[in-house]
């Protein structure tokens, strides 16, 4: 007789376990794939808005202004960048994205009134053509840096690390080292690059003060400044990154997504973006620099109530990724072709996946045509319809956050406060340190005492 | 043609802010085209991210990034740099008449680095199509993850010499502690030999091509490989 013993699965060994150690043993390598971590962590939607009630009285939604307007790099350029939103978009490399991606984020971000990033592998021409605020990555590869862009751009980004990947480099396998992104990167057509994880002229804080210097002369202190922190130690790297001059601090959390890394970094390196944003802030605030220097968040920003809680919680802003690439298509079933919807659903299954599910930007094969070099697919991603699906979704979420910023009884979403939040689980309260819903309670505060 | 014109800039009379905007906006249009740079002391990021065909001579010793960025500016050091001289140099030249610190012409995209005296360790990290030419020795990682370009080293390389090469060559003179993972020693041919012989001219150094050997990639990790055992 079968006892059910004998039917049940090991929780330490899984069905997903098992088919891990049995590729592994197939291939003696680790796997490679694009996003971010797909495994559940505390985050936004554990935090809910104390909207206004009898004791706060609320915005008319309609007819009262709310301002969004976000100025970053106050602290030391003469030009700081203002935006007319706080949602920015992330540094994403022409090789990963096509460029037709990169002209319609570009013009999107334009119409919007945001800035867009360069990435890993330099500045394309239709890129700096189509952004009116560009913000120059300076990468630890270097791919393509050089001061004639580095003279273009409004503002510059020390990428130190990346939520997806922090301590790792980027990857780009063979199939999107196409003639051109080769060319940029002065690499050989069609190999597997592996990005630097170190950069190479500095190491460590008190050299990355000096190189911040050296940006700064070559731009006659002219543009901002920012350092991008994957997030791990972050009270201790923001303070760093502040010491060493930087205008703005980046700070991008475990969920944010890479075009291609080990998974073993994207699922188990950096801590969320919920732990890091409080952390970062009281950084800040310790270093008596709130204000001063600005706080743009990353890593799973998808909706206009996560950037809302974002801004609660002492972010000046935000920076989206994936879900800009989600905005364009990515994952979606089919593309649109001009005409029509085209379902691509047999592709996706030829990658040995399926929409919704896709995870597979390393390889090219980007059936909607947005993480590609190959013609044929990046041609499913038209300029002029990617930048109006970008630009529709940027807009939403810039409602969905006066609506929120106006119910809280706030003129400016920069007014959004910690106090307008409580946690919905006791993760999410000890990480963010809010009160649980519906008590006064903060995990790790000391008990208050009885009255 | 270089003016005969020169210009001095005291370095404990203006700061190295006032300098660079002098370089990058008056040196050549609305003053001379040659300037010295008196009391470096050390000082870090002087003459970075010029763009004009002009001389500068550095009298005495630079901290980091001395000339960064530089494009087509020859700019002669009589002393020592701190680390990442002439780094992500896109054209021109720049000459250490004494030794240089750690990662000497990293990132380099063009120009010519000519160190006279010896060079600290990666010298020549991520390498991306400059020429570098050092007169004495390199210290260990030279040439890390070098993507094109060339290293001419006249003396000894230390150890882990072209790690994680792509198409960068080296040239060494003298003893090669160790090769880096997937560098390897190859024959020279003619071609090798001409361009060890057209470096070595323009810094004057006086020594024959056919002393040296070559290092380049050997290709191993252009590809994920199995075999290929922990050197991702
Ligand atoms: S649909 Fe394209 S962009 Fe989205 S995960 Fe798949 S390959 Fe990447």
């Amino acid at each position: 007789m079968t006892k059910k013993i004998d039917l049940e699965e090991s929780f330490l060994y899984d069905r997903h376990v098992l088919e891990y150690i049995h590729r592994a043993s197939e291939h003696g390598l680790y796997d490679i794939r694009g996003l971010g971590a797909k495994r559940r962590v505390p985050n936004f939607d554990d935090l809910v808005f104390l909207t206004a009630s009898a004791s706060r009285y609320p915005l008319e939604g309609y007819r009262e202004k709310c301002l969004t307007r976000t100025v970053l790099g106050t602290r030391r350029a003469k030009k700081p960048i203002t935006l007319d939103i706080p949602i920015t978009i992330a540094g994403m490399s022409f090789g990963s994205l096509s460029a037709n991606v990169k002209e319609a984020i570009g013009r999107a971000a334009s119409e919007v009134g945001t800035s867009t990033t360069t990435g890993d592998g330099g500045m394309t021409q239709e890129e700096r053509a189509s952004s009116k605020t560009l913000v120059y990555q300076c990468l630890p590869s270097r791919y393509g840096f050089n001061p004639q862009d580095l003279k273009q751009a409004d503002a510059i980004e020390m990428v130190i690390g990346q939520g997806a990947k922090p301590g790792g480099g980027g990857m780009l396998l063979g199939l999107k080292v196409s003639p051109r992104v080769a060319q940029m990167r002065t690499l050989p057509e069609g190999i597997d690059q592996r990005s630097a994880c170190r950069h190479p002229d500095w190491t460590g804080p008190d050299d990355l003060t000096i190189k911040i210097n050296e940006l700064r002369e070559i731009t006659d202190w002219q543009i901002p400044i920012y350092v991008k922190l994957g997030a791990t130690r972050v009270r201790d790297d923001v303070k760093l990154a502040v010491k060493a001059g930087a205008d703005v601090v980046v700070v991008d959390g475990m969920q944010g997504g890479t075009a291609a890394t080990q998974q073993v970094f994207i699922e188990h390196a950096g801590i969320p973006t919920l732990p890091a944003v409080r952390q970062a802030v009281e950084a800040l605030d310790e270093m008596d620099v709130l204000g001063e220097v600005q706080l743009v968040v990353s890593g799973g920003i998808r909706t206009g109530a996560d950037v809302a809680k974002a801004l609660a919680l002492g972010a000046d802003a935000v920076s989206l990724g994936q879900a800009v690439l989600m905005a364009l298509g990515c994952n979606s079933p089919s593309y649109f072709d001009g005409q029509e919807q085209v379902d691509v659903s047999d592709e996706y299954a030829k990658l040995g996946t399926g929409p919704g599910y896709c995870h597979h930007c390393q390889t090219g094969l980007c059936p909607v045509g947005v993480t590609t070099q190959i013609p044929e697919l990046e041609k499913r991603l038209q300029p002029d319809w990617g930048a109006r699906r970008l630009k529709n979704y940027l807009q939403t979420l810039t409602m969905e956050l006066t609506t929120l910023a106006r119910a809280c009884g706030k003129s400016n979403v920069h007014h959004l406060e910690r106090e307008d939040l409580v946690a919905l689980t006791v993760e999410a309260a000890a990480m963010a340190k809010l009160p649980l819903a519906g008590t006064d309670w903060i995990p790790g505060d000391p008990p208050k005492r009885e009255s | 043609m270089e003016s005969l014109e020169l210009e001095s800039i005291d370095l404990q009379k203006l700061s190295v802010r006032q300098l660079n905007h002098y370089l990058h906006h008056e040196i050549g249009t609305t003053s001379p085209s040659r300037v010295e740079i008196l009391n470096p002391n050390g000082l870090h990021n002087i003459a970075v991210g010029l763009d004009a065909p002009v001389r500068v001579d550095v009298r005495g010793h630079g901290g980091y990034f001395l000339g960064g960025m530089n494009r087509q500016a020859r700019i002669v050091v009589h002393g020592n740099v701190g680390w990442s001289v002439a780094e992500n140099m896109m054209s021109g030249e720049v000459q250490v008449k004494g030794f240089a610190s750690q990662c000497a012409g990293a990132s380099a995209h063009g120009g010519l680095l000519f160190i006279e005296g010896s060079a600290s360790s990666r010298c020549g990290i991520s390498l991306k199509g400059g020429d570098i030419v050092v007169g004495g020795h390199v210290g260990h990682m030279s040439a890390f993850m070098a993507q094109a370009g060339h290293l001419v080293v006249c003396g000894d390389a230390g150890a882990g010499l072209g790690d994680s090469l792509y198409e960068a060559v080296i040239y060494v003179r003298g003893k090669i502690h160790s090769l880096g993972a997937d560098a390897r020693e190859e024959p020279m041919a003619e071609e090798d030999y001409a361009t060890v012989g057209q470096l070595l001219s323009r810094t004057g150094l006086d020594c024959s091509p056919r002393e040296f050997k070559r290092v380049a990639s050997a290709k191993t990790l252009y590809h994920w490989n199995v075999d290929a055992d922990q050197e991702y």
